[in-house]
């Protein structure tokens, strides 16, 4: 089979003519497979929405009860027929809930990786190998440039600056779904037990992830009340907001920020960031190429990131590959 | 050489000065010796290395990893230390991670050709932020933000004395300091300082307050002398060693040996350090020609030469002079200076005064001549000893007037720390004719402080209300003939700079007012700051 005639790219994302679905579509179309729920790759107005059951209460807690017209929850490792054409979510290691599409046509496989990294998160099941004839990849983080330090130590250098500034706020940036709860629970397993606080942004998703059984200890709202000081204390907020007007109820705040783009120092440099955190939900360069050395495809496709390091590896390797290039999905300030 | 290396990574993002303190503080009481004797001499510039130069790194780093792929990285790192260090793929089963000391004693023995493998065998056994430090560290410029005199804070801070006291002793220990570190940590005696040649910590003055400091001190008890716009030094020669110092006790003899063949005495001078013609003085700019040069050849010296104008004499042969008056030491210095006969080191008059009075016309309207170019006056009471540091009340220093300038505020940055949610560095513009006689902004200056917090809302505020343009933490504010926000603006002096479009830089610039009221049209122009810069 021509790999084409089971997956292509389309302006609205990857499309399976013989199944007649969409993967991440950035459009609103039919029939949908869900990998993740950022919102690059989860949008509301779809009709039906094939996906994890975590990515469905994600999709439901950030667009509302009528995000779309039918869902269909999917367990990991379930068949689901669609015309013929056979799709299981497997875990991709992402964020909770975040899944894998293996999509199978006489006799013919092809994994969708959405994004996914390979190291440990005790916020989400581990990602699982799946062999296939043709591994469709993403590559936000596809130079040599990138390779994730392990979080242990990123954590123990939040710590150590608390520590040593007693008297300031640490607000620490994470993306709301996905990174602020690995911090959380990284920061728990680093033996903080103290309660962190965190914007309002998060509370929702929070709440989320420990219905589904993830135990992110003692948290409380960041609220601007006169009586409290957040000095020694550390503030959980996306982004945006520790760089906004909201931060201002923070007496000299540290600001720290958890993300691989960290690991260029002009990047931290540029946000005024001083305790940069090296800790991403996508896989690093290592792991990237790791996961395409062992799974051996015929055919190695990258969805978006950055191909040319990529494409340049797997010629070296003498793998077939291509760049996609769809567009919608954000590699700079998006959620990583 | 990890916690070195997280050190130095820690100070390269934290921009407050305090914050740095701490953490080369808490490094220097955690570290044990020698590594952090070593690292005090990196971050204090006393240790440097040369051996890896940047074509060397690059061959190592090509012979390793396929040179497509690091082309790839370098465009986007941007720095070829940094790249290196992210991208070196090391050989699994490497080596132990070396300590400062072990590098430090390595270089030293190794042979040219020993180096590349050496530093091969480094990169292999380090973590990328390890990596990152000794290549900083090699190629010779940690550029982490600081000061030999914030280092020398720190310690005085581990050991809680006073910076003088550091200072003082400085110059006559070597790395990796153990006798410093053990007197700091009261496990044995202050470390003698009796080198020839030391330095001597130097005596400094407080601003004036015109209003109080007047009515309570007498004019008849205070000399008065021009405020030369020049740098601090301390110019020592003793028993045959000849040493030039900043106020802070940093050598500068390597790039002033014109100034250093001047010193043809025994003994310590107090003084400025100025370009000198023909015993006129030249502008601050043109000293900066020479400032922070490693070396000067002959064209440098003779198209700027440098010489002291002398205002104390500390040392006279071996006579210890700081504990004489002001009044006794002058006579000394006189005599001195005259004995010397050399044009390169003149005396810095005295202005002769009746009152406060006098003096504060002579200052708004100095003579013709030296005084005329210098930053204000200098009181010293006659009777003051000479005293380390910044005591109140033996010497004032009153400078002259800032220039004033209305400017259109035409980009705002964010700050840092305490200032990150808001944009508190502002660019600055004057109005230009060009030969049409259109009128547009061109940015002359930028400035962070100056007003209080209250106006910093406001001025933050008016940035996001009328932002433009967005370059990462920068924006872009609307500012026309029919509107924009007219910043006035103080500053100490004006130079001429080819780096910057409007070929003028200011000193020490900052907000003075908020006009509000201004309409952006009725700012200034471009001449009017062309006709304040100095002749030449």
């Amino acid at each position: 089979m021509k790999p084409e005639n089971l997956l292509r790219p389309t302006p609205a994302g990857l499309y399976c003519p013989p199944g007649d679905f969409y993967i991440d579509p950035v459009k609103p179309v039919d029939r949908a497979v869900i990998t993740h729920g950022h919102s690059d790759h989860a949008r509301a107005g779809h009709g039906k929405v094939l996906a994890t059951r975590e990515t469905l209460a994600i999709m439901q807690a950030r667009y509302g009860e009528d995000f779309a017209l039918s869902t269909e929850p999917a367990r990991y490792g379930e068949k689901h027929d669609r015309d013929g054409v056979e799709v299981t979510l497997v875990p991709a290691g992402h964020v909770l809930g975040s899944a894998q599409a293996v999509v199978r046509h006489k006799g013919f496989t092809m994994v969708v990786s959405g994004d996914y990294k390979r190291r440990r998160d005790p916020t989400c099941a581990p990602f699982e190998p799946v062999a296939c004839d043709v591994f469709i990849s993403e590559a936000t983080f596809g130079i040599p440039v990138f390779r994730h330090p392990p979080d242990k130590d990123e954590i123990a250098k939040l710590l150590k600056s608390v520590a040593q500034f007693p008297e300031r706020t640490h607000l620490v940036g994470a993306y709301a779904l996905g990174k602020a709860q690995r911090v959380i629970c990284l920061l728990r397993e680093a033996g903080y037990t103290k309660t962190i606080y965190t914007h309002g942004a998060l509370e929702k998703l929070n709440a989320l992830y420990e219905s589904f059984g993830v135990d992110l200890g003692p948290l409380a709202p960041a609220t601007a009340e006169k009586s409290k000081s957040f000095s020694g204390e550390i503030v959980i907020a996306p982004p945006s907001a520790t760089q906004d007007r909201w931060s201002r109820r923070f007496a000299d705040p540290v600001d720290a920020f958890a993300s691989g783009w960290m690991r260029v120092r002009a990047r931290a440099r540029q946000r005024g960031v001083e305790v940069p955190l090296i800790i991403s939900d996508h896989a690093d360069w290592d792991e990237l190429t790791r996961t395409a050395h062992e799974l051996q495809p015929c055919e190695l496709w990258i969805t978006h990131g950055q191909e040319d390091g990529l494409l340049r590896w797997a010629e070296l390797e003498g793998i077939k590959a291509r760049a996609l290039s769809l567009v919608g999905y954000d590699e700079e300030e998006g959620e990583d | 050489m990890r916690a070195f290396a997280l050190l130095l990574d820690s100070l390269s993002f934290t921009p407050s000065r305090n914050a740095k303190l701490t953490l080369v503080r808490d490094y220097l009481s955690s570290a044990p010796d020698p590594e952090r004797g070593w690292a005090l001499a990196a971050l204090t510039g006393a240790l440097s290395f040369n051996e890896a130069k940047p074509s060397f790194i690059r061959k190592a780093i090509e012979a390793r990893m396929d040179p497509q792929l690091f082309a790839l990285s370098y465009d986007y790192v941007g720095d070829l230390a940094e790249a290196v260090a992210l991208v070196w793929p090391a050989k699994p089963g490497a080596n132990r991670e070396p300590e400062l000391s072990e590098v430090v004693d390595a270089l030293r023995s190794a042979s040219r050709r020993e180096v590349p493998q050496l530093l091969e065998s480094w990169l292999d056994a380090l973590d990328a932020d390890g990596r990152w430090a000794l290549l900083k560290l090699l190629t010779g410029g940690l550029r982490v933000g600081v000061s030999a005199r914030l280092a020398k804070q720190a310690l005085a801070d581990l050991g809680d004395v006073p910076i003088s006291e550091i200072e003082e002793i400085w110059t006559s220990q070597e790395p990796p300091y153990a006798d410093l570190f053990a007197w700091l940590e009261k496990r044995s005696d202050k470390p003698s300082s009796q080198t020839p040649a030391r330095f001597r910590p130097v005596m400094l003055a407080q601003a004036i307050d015109e209003v109080t400091d007047f009515a309570r001190y007498d004019a008849k008890d205070y000399a008065a002398e021009w405020k030369w716009d020049g740098i601090r030094v301390q110019a020592a020669s003793e028993g045959g060693v000849r040493r030039l110092y900043s106020r802070t006790g940093d050598d500068i003899a390597k790039s002033f040996p014109d100034v250093i063949a001047a010193l043809d005495f025994d003994g310590v001078i107090d003084g400025e350090l100025l370009v000198l013609r023909d015993g006129q003085i030249g502008s601050f700019g043109e000293l900066q020609q020479r400032l922070n040069r490693k070396t000067a050849d002959t064209k440098l010296q003779q198209q700027f030469p440098a010489g002291i104008r002398a205002y104390d004499l500390l040392m006279d042969g071996e006579e210890a002079l700081r504990g004489l008056p002001f009044k006794a030491r002058r006579k000394r210095l006189e005599a001195f200076v005259k004995r010397l006969k050399n044009p390169r080191i003149d005396l810095s008059p005295l202005q002769p005064f009746a009152g406060w009075e006098e003096l504060r016309t002579l200052r708004a309207h100095p003579p013709d001549g030296d005084p005329a170019k210098a930053e204000g006056l200098m009181l010293k009471r006659w009777d003051s000893i000479y005293e380390p540091g910044r005591p109140k009340g033996p010497w004032f220093k009153w400078k002259r007037d800032p220039y004033l300038i209305d400017a259109v505020l035409m980009y705002a940055q964010r700050g840092h720390g305490k200032r990150s949610s808001f944009y508190s560095d502002y660019t600055f513009g004057v109005w230009r004719q060009d030969a049409n006689g259109d009128r547009s902004l061109t940015p002359v200056g930028k400035a962070y402080f100056g007003f209080t917090d209250e106006e910093l809302k406001q001025l933050d505020k008016f940035v996001r209300d009328n932002t433009v343009e967005r370059f990462g933490p920068v924006r872009s504010v609307k500012a026309n003939q029919d509107f924009g926000l007219v910043l006035e603006v103080a500053f100490e002096g004006l130079q001429r700079s080819t780096r910057h479009k409007s070929g003028v830089a200011m000193r020490f610039p900052r907000i003075s007012r908020v006009r509000w009221d201004k309409p952006a049209r009725e700012a200034d122009e471009l001449s009017l700051l062309e006709k304040m810069l100095p002749p030449g």
